[in-house]
């Protein structure tokens, strides 16, 4: 039995880092509907970034946070501004195809300059150390930092998006942009500026992915894929459906991986296939028509 | 009846000379080395995977980054059928690409519940399913694959000379099925309907084109056709691994690039990509990761400022068409016309 619950408490623990993984992918379709295929991509760009900041400056993995995660807000500007700005329009195609390139630049610049060899950011004490709360039952006190911080991440969005005038104008162009613009809002500037926001949440879920385990340049297209099936398992346009969805694959991902090692990503999959069929709609949407 | 007739044309359509292409093609065992025929059937496999993605993307307006899931059916398919049901190599290619249409109805009816730009990631996720599945196929060698056993080769042909000519020959004639399947796709009412969807997708709906029916019948073509030369490209490999046969980067990434860089939205477009692609890695290939990167840029250049690739490009400069697929409306001749229904 305490096998189960700890398999679960694990489960959820990692759900915060695929709600993170989620929000920034989110965030972008909301506001300007790109689906970036780049996006795990970037988040493992912002890995390999801390684990060069940490290393040359001798600092911490959440020292380096504060420098990669404006740094990583900055390529978010000049991306949408310089790039992914022409892409988007009625016609699908140009958005996929321009960010599914440039995942491929990534990950290939990415091996060039690190090797396919699997690198680890290192925490110090934090990484071992566990709460025990009862017999045979203990949480490890980084994944719980991640999930603390997985909610108050979105949270934060949350109230940015609600609660400013900076989310009013976000959620003012992803209504009507003809409108937007219209009422004095730079449309370019507002979307480079939700790119930067959703690049900087790349980062901070880049440093705790870093920190967890071990990390090379060809794993981002699974963290695209772990983001993206909690936005659909949530339901898409809420963010705390979103945490809920990564808490969900990350509880499934757990118990299958429980059952057989090779059955891990496996039962993730094919709990979001089973939201598909069942309720298409995620479980908590808050779509508007 | 309106005094009109639609006919198909195309400045250099000429069968004579699709016919020479041809002939010469299937006459390289007596022109090319051993090299040549492996090369040119490589370009086969990329030809047929890159028209049959230009097919979903450019004209059902389904953009995939999961066909990587209907080669590797294809490919373990092929395996399966003739190592563990007995069945000759040549008959397990068609049978096949009917299984995985048949599996292709399933993901089919979970994937259009998801709309534009998430059906891609979808796609990937089918197949990854796949993918994870097949290294749980402990029969089929799990997770570090197999090789496929000599009896099973020997049994396509007794000599290697004999195999090779086979396989390049079955290789250049799937391709050529799968281009005349589109051909003949694009030329019938069907086509008429995905090119108004390519077009403009809400007109096409308003003008009572069943959009969604029109789109399940290219996704499951596409499945059918894909699998079969999955099946065939490891046939020559004579291995397989679920990476290997799943993998984003060969099946799916290489073809959306070849597409794009050719030109997508038309038959030539792949071709061209192809061609280009392979002229590209015969020269590049020492460069290595830093070839996929030059590409990933080309096709980002490509797709911003020349959507319509180097074939487009071609057409807004000559007019080139080497398929017969544009419609012209020809008026008829009025007695001609009311002599036909005369009573």
């Amino acid at each position: 039995m305490t096998i189960w619950i700890n398999v679960i408490v694990q489960g959820v623990l990692v759900g915060g880092l695929y709600a993170m993984f989620a929000a920034g992918l989110s965030l972008i379709f909301g506001i300007m509907r790109l689906v970036n295929i780049a996006h795990g991509d970037l988040i493992v760009l912002a890995a390999y970034l801390a684990l060069v900041t940490a290393e040359t400056l001798g600092i911490g993995p959440l020292p380096a946070l504060l420098i990669v995660a404006p740094l990583m807000a900055l390529v978010g500007y000049a991306l949408q501004r310089l790039l992914l700005n022409r892409t988007l329009g009625h016609d699908l195609l140009p958005p996929l195809l321009v960010t599914f390139g440039l995942s491929v630049i990534i990950q290939n610049g990415l091996l060039e300059l690190f090797s396919a060899d699997s690198r680890r950011l290192q925490a110090g004490a934090i990484e071992v150390a566990t709460f025990p709360l009862s017999e045979g039952l203990s949480i490890g006190a980084l994944p719980l930092l991640s999930f603390v911080v997985a909610v108050a991440v979105i949270g934060a969005l949350q109230l940015v998006l609600y609660r400013t005038a900076l989310g009013r104008a976000f959620r003012a162009t992803a209504d009507d942009p003809d409108v937007a613009q219209l009422m004095g809002l730079d449309n370019q500037h507002i979307f480079a500026l939700a790119m930067a926001l959703s690049l900087a949440v790349v980062a901070v879920a880049g440093v705790f992915l870093a920190v967890r385990a071990n990390f090379d340049p060809a794993i981002g297209p699974a963290r695209l894929i772990f983001g993206f099936e909690a936005v659909i398992i949530g339901g898409l346009g809420s963010l705390w459906g979103t945490l809920a969805g990564g808490v969900l694959l990350g509880v499934a991902q757990a118990i299958g991986a429980q059952l057989d090692p090779g059955w891990q990503m496996l039962a993730g999959h094919l709990m979001f296939l089973l939201v598909l069929a069942v309720r298409p709609e995620g479980l908590f949407p808050r779509v508007r028509a | 009846m309106s005094a009109v007739r639609v006919e198909f044309g195309g400045r250099i359509g000429r069968p004579a000379l699709l016919a020479i292409v041809v002939i010469a093609l299937a006459a390289a065992p007596a022109w090319g080395g051993r090299d040549d025929l492996r090369l040119l059937a490589e370009i086969y496999a990329y030809v047929g995977l890159a028209s049959l993605w230009n097919l979903l993307a450019g004209y059902a307006g389904l953009v995939s980054v999961g066909q990587q899931a209907y080669v590797g059916l294809g490919a373990y398919l092929l395996f399966a059928l003739t190592l563990l049901a007995g069945v000759p190599p040549l008959l397990a290619i068609p049978l096949a690409g009917v299984i995985a249409a048949i599996v292709a109805l399933p993901a089919a009816a979970l994937l259009f519940r998801l709309r534009g730009h998430y059906f891609a990631i979808g796609t990937w996720i089918v197949a990854e399913v796949f993918r994870l599945l097949a290294s749980q196929a402990s029969v089929l060698g799990g997770g570090s694959g197999l090789s496929l056993p000599v009896g099973i080769v020997t049994s396509i042909a007794a000599t290697r000379q004999e195999r090779e000519f086979l396989i390049y020959w079955v290789a250049l004639a799937l391709v050529l099925v799968v281009l005349l399947l589109i051909v003949a796709l694009l030329r019938s009412r069907y086509g008429l309907a995905l090119k108004a969807i390519r077009d403009n997708e809400p007109a096409a709906l308003s003008n009572g084109i069943d959009v969604t029916r029109i789109k399940v019948i290219v996704y499951i073509v596409t499945a059918f056709a894909t699998a079969m030369i999955g099946a065939l490209i490891f046939l020559q490999k004579l291995r397989i691994s679920p990476d290997a046969a799943f993998s984003v980067n060969d099946w799916t990434a290489f073809v959306i690039f070849m597409t794009v860089i050719g030109g997508i939205g038309r038959i030539e477009g792949p071709i061209i990509g192809a061609v280009v692609f392979f002229a590209l890695r015969q020269t590049l290939a020492d460069l290595g990761t830093l070839y996929l990167l030059l590409l990933g840029a080309v096709a980002i250049v490509v797709m911003l400022w020349a959507p319509k690739g180097i074939w487009g490009l071609i057409v807004a400069r000559f007019g080139w068409q080497v398929f017969p697929l544009e419609r012209h409306v020809v008026a008829l001749a009025r007695s001609q016309d009311s002599g036909a229904k005369a009573p």
